[in-house]
């Protein structure tokens, strides 16, 4: 995969998803429940607002020294054993992975779910040269085998699907003959999956957190699929956006808090693995060989911008579960890996405007990511300015627009011209419904426009008359 | 006490009637109310799209009207448009003098349920209505401007009316501007959710506090066939 996950239209993507009624169902099913289930979650934590100052602060800290802890985590993964490359690029990215890969003459690769290699596209760069990979995290497993379904969500990849869908994929793609009960499937996965992790030869995973004073990586999984990857194959390669870094267990203890809440409305992760280094010599499993590929495509220039806030994202996905918006159209009506507000707020930071503009209008301003969000991202806000850059510095707007706009833009700006204009308005509630008149009338009806104005009448009253 | 009233475009031309009971209601509580003529809209339609130059003309139209007469507060009738003109410094951050007279207007500036209940203090008007009521807490107004309770609180003193919550109340109702007609179907379906959800719980009014939500509910509300009244708060404060 890569950022963009869709050729189709921008047009296309939200006809198809908003005409997907079983989609709207399962996906606004999927938001209620995890957004209640987090709701509660928080309450009995208490002080939401205070858990989530102190953790913006802590990522807010670590990116303004970002330099400063990315120079002490390496030194001490280097201490502890681990090989540490840095990857300018997506490109950059996949061939350290690949040639680590021909080194080892490996084919066979088990994963655990990590965005960055998403956004990197590495699982095609692999397969170019031969190697198979294999998700195991249960949602993007059940992606992969239905002919690399896209994710509609971060955390929760295969949140479009309900338990009869998921049947319906292993039953066709798998043989599966059980029933829908969501353990039975479970079990039957995880079957396959045992067999991937003992034969394979290298492991990849991303990494929700890097440890700078100790040069740990800290992953966390529901399932424990992060656990057994990273025991059994000889090698293993972390792939980390290059802004992942706490700065000692203290700080690590609450961002893990607050991302088990937020992301999937749980006190804590099923799992949480914490790797230092390859495996010691006393050790009786874990890799002889740890890779930490450190990314950036595209955050040094985000971090240099005044959008540096949208790095402190750690990937809990609770804005998309809470857009409104996102609810409707699905991750799926983004096109792009990360969708929803974040996906709006990020992606043309590290993607370019010119192609993901239209992303940032998936949204009605109703600012409900803010209030979510564990790291409080002004989400609303970047995306209002995203906005602005693409109609005034990018000019990436089409010219009937930016006509109907300048016209608008002069009757509101002159008192005369307004109070004339709106004195004929009334007249447009005879108009065709054509254009933005028909657009509002698919689903409403039109309201209609007085004769006589709000002003009309005010001033007849002074005069006595009202 | 002397209040300038910033009547807003939609209920300066649409809905007239949340313009007219806001005076009403403004005088019976002792207010001494100005219209100024020459103020037109807030802008927020063109800086939502991105417009921030071309919105900036009528935001200078607006500032110099509603502090002409010197009046010791400014009130609209929508948290909408009182957030649009809260704003109004950031948009004037490099031309000092616009920046200070907009400054001098943000302080003086009032949604209207926020100045009767926190301003002149009073939390019940003497209304009645009789029958179950929907509040629809508009996005911009209690999340982003932070007015949640006075509505609510004036509400609650309207004898014979009955709030009732539900499901997905404080979602937005998907109007977002021109979001309303350039993401049609988006915003169609997030507002034929919200009816739904209102319908279901059944009341026998919608009541909100911001005029282009309302709008939008009522246009759907219609559509849709339900018999369900649609009015802002003032104009349920002035009922007797
Ligand atoms: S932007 Fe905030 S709420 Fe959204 S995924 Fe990132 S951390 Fe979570």
């Amino acid at each position: 995969m890569s950022i963009k996950t869709s050729d189709l239209s921008f047009k296309q993507r939200m006809r198809e998803n908003l005409s997907d009624s079983f989609k709207r169902q399962s996906i606004a099913a999927a938001q209620d429940l995890i957004n209640q289930k987090r709701q509660e979650c928080y309450d009995k934590l208490g002080d939401f607002e205070k858990w989530r100052d102190l953790a913006a602060d802590i990522r807010s800290h670590v990116l303004d020294n970002l330099d400063y802890y990315l120079e002490q985590f390496v030194s001490n993964a280097e201490r502890v054993g681990a090989t540490v490359h840095f990857a300018r690029d997506a490109a950059e990215a996949n061939a350290i992975a690949r040639e680590i890969f021909r080194k080892k003459k490996a084919t066979k690769a088990v994963k655990s779910k990590s965005m960055v290699t998403e956004e990197i596209g590495l699982n095609e760069a692999l397969e170019e040269i031969g190697v198979q990979i294999l998700e195991t995290d249960l949602g993007e497993y059940l992606l992969q085998v239905d002919n690399k379904d896209k994710p509609s969500h971060i955390v929760i990849p295969a949140l479009h699907k309900d338990r009869k869908r998921i049947r319906g994929v292993l039953a066709a793609e798998l043989g599966y003959d059980g029933d829908d009960v969501p353990e039975n499937m479970t079990k039957f996965v995880r079957g396959i999956l045992r067999q991937a992790f003992l034969s394979a030869d290298i492991a990849v995973t991303g990494c929700n957190f890097a440890i700078a004073e100790t040069g740990t990586i800290a992953l966390m999984t529901n399932e424990g699929n992060g656990r057994f990857v990273t025991s059994i194959p000889k090698t293993h390669i972390v792939f980390m956006g290059m802004e992942r870094i706490v700065p000692s267990f203290r700080e690590l203890d609450i961002m893990f808090s607050m991302l088990a809440r937020s992301g999937v409305g749980a006190r804590t992760s099923v799992y949480m693995s914490l790797i230092t280094g390859p495996k010691a010599p006393a050790d009786v499993d874990g890799p002889e060989e740890l890779h930490i590929i450190i990314v950036d495509n595209g955050r040094s220039a985000v971090l240099a911008s005044e959008f540096r806030d949208v790095l402190r994202c750690i990937r809990c996905g609770a804005c998309m579960l809470e857009c409104p918006a996102y609810r409707h159209v699905s991750g799926h009506g983004y096109g792009v890996l990360y969708p929803g507000p974040l996906g709006a707020a990020l992606v043309p930071l590290i993607a370019g405007y010119k192609e993901y503009k239209d992303i940032t209008k998936i949204c009605s301003l109703c600012g409900a990511c803010n209030d979510v969000c564990p790291v409080k991202i002004p989400l609303y806000e970047t995306i209002y300015q995203h906005r602005r850059i693409i109609v005034e510095r990018e000019k990436l707007t089409n010219r009937l627009e930016d006509a109907a706009f300048s016209v608008y833009g002069n009757i509101i700006g002159h008192s005369r011209l307004y109070r004339a204009a709106t004195r004929l308005a009334f007249l447009g509630n005879w108009a065709p419904r054509v254009s933005l008149l028909k657009e509002w009338c698919k689903s409403r009806e039109m309201p209609v426009i007085q004769k006589e104005r709000f002003r009309d009448w005010f001033a007849r009253r002074r005069r006595g008359e009202a | 006490m002397k209040v300038s009233f910033f009547v807003t475009c939609i209920a300066d031309n649409v809905l007239t009637n949340i313009g007219i009971k806001s005076i009403e209601l403004l005088e019976e509580l002792g207010c001494d109310v100005v219209f100024n003529p020459k103020q037109t809209c807030c802008g927020q339609p063109l800086a939502n799209t991105g417009y921030h130059k071309k919105a900036k003309k009528s935001m200078r139209v607006l500032i110099d009207a509603l502090l002409e007469d010197g009046c010791d507060y400014v009130v609209a009738p929508s948290g909408s448009c009182v957030l649009q003109v809260k704003e109004f410094p950031h948009f004037f951050r490099d031309e000092a003098g616009w920046a200070d007279k907009a400054t001098v207007l943000v302080d003086k500036t009032f949604e209207i349920t926020d100045f009767i209940v926190n301003v002149l203090k009073v939390t019940d008007v003497g209304a009645s209505l009789t029958g179950r009521a929907a509040y629809h807490p508009s996005c911009h107004m209690s999340r982003l401007l932070g007015v949640k309770e006075p509505p609510i609180l004036l509400l609650q003193h309207v004898s014979g009316l009955q709030l009732v919550p539900f499901k997905g109340q404080d979602k937005c109702c998907g109007f977002g501007g021109t979001f309303a007609v350039k993401m049609a179907d988006l915003s169609g379906a997030m507002v034929t959710e919200k009816v739904q959800n209102i319908a279901a719980a059944g009341v026998d009014y919608v009541i909100g506090a911001d005029g282009a939500c309302l709008m939008n509910i009522e246009g759907c509300i219609k559509r849709e066939g339900y018999n369900i009244r649609v009015y802002h708060v003032v104009e349920v404060l002035m009922m007797r």
